[in-house]
């Protein structure tokens, strides 16, 4: 970094409140140049889908019932210069998502706006001929993805020193060996001149010494301004790479925001932390927390993504015995990275009364403060009258503020001022 | 979870909603309802003559890779054809047209330039499925690729009867020749027409590859390559319109005009019908225009369905 010294710490102070802010807003003077609104893509179960003329006709009026949803209501927009990691699990559509944003598959619901030539490596060296010299392929690829020969005849020494290949060049593409293909395949595609680089998973195949280059070639685009995406299971590679996470989950997007917070909530989305709460005398205690939610409002739907300034509720359901006690006191601590309570929300000093059977207490947090991490909740439960504590249960379910900051806890405004 | 945001460089946000905006009030849009904006993504959706060229110049070099005779081979079939078609019809069944190879070759050329292009183009998309679903390139190149192969081969040929025409003593150039013009127009059109609308098709409804080859064997026979045009005058007498309504058959019938040379009368050896359509030029102009009012007609279809279809190739491959 040979920024001056005295450039602020992270990022410079946002004058205005934190409504406007969000990760999801390209920096000011940076366009937009992916925009994705409302978009929804539905695959037809493949056996119902007519595929010759007699099907047409014959099941003219087949019912509509298994399709499958790959992607829902996804809105994003991507702007020039970032770079953004797309993770789930498998199938939760994210390489549907690449394929919509790279305008090979056709959203069913809403709208792909695209501004800019895009290179998508969705497979490397897709469209090769074996039967052709690594040179004519080279000419051929290249040219499906929008070069002129001028262009092409100017990359080319370029394009064959980046996939070191010089010596096979003119030997014909089916006597490469995987890598190779692969290697020649990733160097046209990266000399295209994206201004948009669209990237599935390529990078899990090669030796590590093309790894590493592909890498830093990224890294290179990065540096560029370019606008990169791409898809990984490797959530590592996204908190060193990316500036921003889209979580998918069963095609819905459930977080977009700061790698850091949206790789934490994937792990243990996924299973790799810990779901289930930890209860000291918890089975056999007479008040139960069940379970914990986060939703906007009381009884919206289930989200896991804030941004500071947004209203959070956390729900808590619990479970009563008909041997509780009539009044209990819930104490809920917000827990950050490193067991360090954030801050604690109780019930009124006097209890509640819940009554025998399910029922859930909200806590409503109006405007969360400028945080940025994710966040889970202990929570402990007490006889109102007694004072004497009936269990307590940390959940590992996690919600994610995403503040504006790229580093800290908290954001704080600040001038940063020299003086002599 | 929209977000205010510059979009100075991208047109306004379609108005939040279930399902978001109905296909009515939806600007036009390219492939897959992406709009892309500028002219260098454009580049990647528009047909360029560069890259059809090194698509047709990729499946020649595939096709003639590592074999000795290379081109010529493309002879060997039209060779073949002629020397059955001979024995056949000149030996075994007499039609009486004088000079008969080259009143069949005259005509098949083209016919076969036709159908191999229909033929190649109808199974292009499925053929490059891997590519399609991968990469994102104006994927009308695909069956246009498969005519420019065809054209590519359909002049050679060309190039080969007039130079056997010549080498033979028989008479080639005159102003009749010119006729190749228009015909070689609208047998491109109808051809491109054709190729563009079954591409589209066969991804969808994989029968029509099928259907096309048992439709072509049939469509060989109504065109009036290896008899007499006459024959069909006789037959179908007033009614003979609606056999040029074949936009091919009246491509044939030209093709014959410019290159063949009628005997003296244009009849026969038995004298019982006309050898080739008209003696004149106008007939085959009238009948030119109309089929290439057809041929428009089929492109404006072919370009409408194909467009159409194309979003969904990915999908459907």
């Amino acid at each position: 970094m040979s920024s001056p010294p005295l450039a602020p710490p992270a990022q410079p102070a946002q004058p205005d409140g934190p409504d406007r802010a969000a990760a999801q807003v390209p920096p000011p003077g940076s366009p937009t140049v992916i925009r994705a609104s409302g978009v929804g893509k539905k695959f037809v179960a493949y056996h119902k889908r007519a595929t010759s003329l007699k099907e047409r006709f014959v099941r003219r009026e087949a019912a509509a019932g298994d399709d499958f949803w790959a992607l829902r209501d996804i809105d994003v927009q991507i702007g020039r210069g970032q770079t953004v990691g797309l993770a789930g699990a498998n199938g939760s559509g994210k390489s549907t998502l690449l394929k919509v944003l790279a305008g090979i598959l056709r959203p069913t619901h809403g709208e792909v706006a695209v501004n800019g030539r895009i290179a998508s490596l969705l497979e490397l060296g897709a469209g090769f001929n074996g039967e052709l010299s690594g040179r004519d392929n080279v000419y051929l690829n290249a040219s499906l993805l929008g070069l002129s020969k001028r262009e092409i005849d100017r990359l080319f020494d370029s394009i064959v020193d980046f996939s070191e290949l010089r010596h096979k060049i003119d030997d014909e593409v089916k006597h490469y060996s995987s890598g190779q293909y692969v290697r020649l395949g990733f160097a046209v595609a990266v000399h295209v001149d994206p201004d948009i680089l669209l990237v599935d998973e390529v990078l899990a195949v090669g030796d590590e010494a093309f790894q590493r280059k592909c890498l830093d070639k990224i890294a290179q685009f990065r540096s560029e301004g370019r606008t990169i995406l791409f898809v990984t299971h490797s959530l590592d590679l996204i908190e060193s790479m990316c500036d921003r996470i889209l979580v998918l989950e069963s095609g819905n997007m459930i977080f977009d925001g700061q790698p850091a917070v949206g790789t934490k909530l994937l792990r243990q989305r996924l299973g790799s932390l810990p779901a289930e709460g930890v209860a000291v005398p918890y089975d056999l205690a007479p008040v139960k927390p069940t379970a914990v939610t986060f939703s906007r409002s009381p009884g919206s739907p289930a989200q896991v993504q804030y941004d500071p300034g947004e209203q959070l509720t956390v729900s808590v359901e619990l479970d009563l015995t008909e041997n509780a006690p009539p009044f209990v006191y819930l104490h809920v601590e917000i827990m950050g990275q490193g067991e360090v309570p954030i801050w604690m929300m109780e019930t009124p000093a006097g209890g509640i009364s819940p009554g025998p059977g399910l029922s859930v207490v909200d806590f409503v947090v109006p405007r969360l403060p400028e945080l940025l991490g994710a966040f889970a909740v202990n929570i402990r439960v007490s006889d109102a009258s007694t004072g004497q504590p009936v269990t307590a249960r940390r959940f590992e379910d996690l919600f994610g503020v995403s503040g504006l900051q790229v580093a800290g806890l908290l954001r704080v405004d600040y001038e940063a001022r020299l003086r002599r | 979870m929209s977000r205010v945001a510059d979009l100075s460089t991208l047109p306004p946000s379609p108005p939040p909603g279930q399902g978001g905006p109905s296909p009515a009030q939806r600007p036009r849009t390219s492939r897959s309802g992406a709009r892309h904006v500028d002219h260098r993504s454009r580049a990647q959706t528009r047909v360029r003559w560069e890259l059809l060229r090194n698509l047709v110049r990729k499946d020649l070099k595939v096709k003639y890779k590592g074999s000795t005779l290379g081109f010529a081979w493309s002879l060997a079939n039209p060779l073949l054809l002629l020397v059955v078609y001979t024995f056949v019809f000149q030996v075994v069944l007499d039609t009486g047209i004088p000079r008969f190879g080259i009143y069949l070759m005259s005509g098949l050329l083209v016919w076969n330039a036709f159908s191999g292009s229909v033929s190649a183009a109808c199974g292009a998309v499925v053929a490059n499925a891997n590519l399609v679903k991968k990469v994102r390139f104006p994927l009308l190149v695909l069956p246009l690729s498969a005519v420019g192969f065809s054209a590519v081969h359909f002049l050679l040929q060309l190039l080969v009867l007039f130079v056997v025409i010549l080498g033979l003593g028989y008479s080639l150039f005159g102003p009749e020749l010119l006729l190749l013009v228009p015909a070689g127009v609208v047998a491109l059109l109808f051809t491109v027409a054709l190729s563009v609308l079954l591409a589209a098709l066969n991804v969808r409804y994989r029968d029509t590859q099928h259907l096309l080859d048992v439709a072509l064997v049939a469509w060989f026979w109504i065109n009036p390559m290896v008899y007499a045009y006459g024959l069909i005058q006789n037959q179908l007498n007033d009614w003979t319109w609606v056999y040029l309504l074949n936009p091919m058959a009246v491509v044939v019938v030209t093709f014959q005009r410019a290159i063949y040379d009628p005997p003296p009368g244009n009849t026969t050896a038995n004298g019982s019908a006309s050898v080739i359509a008209d003696t004149g030029y106008v007939f085959y102009l009238e009948h030119l225009a109309i089929a290439g009012l057809i041929s428009l007609a089929m492109l404006w279809l072919g370009l409408r369905v194909f467009r159409r279809f194309q979003a969904d190739f990915a999908e459907d491959l």
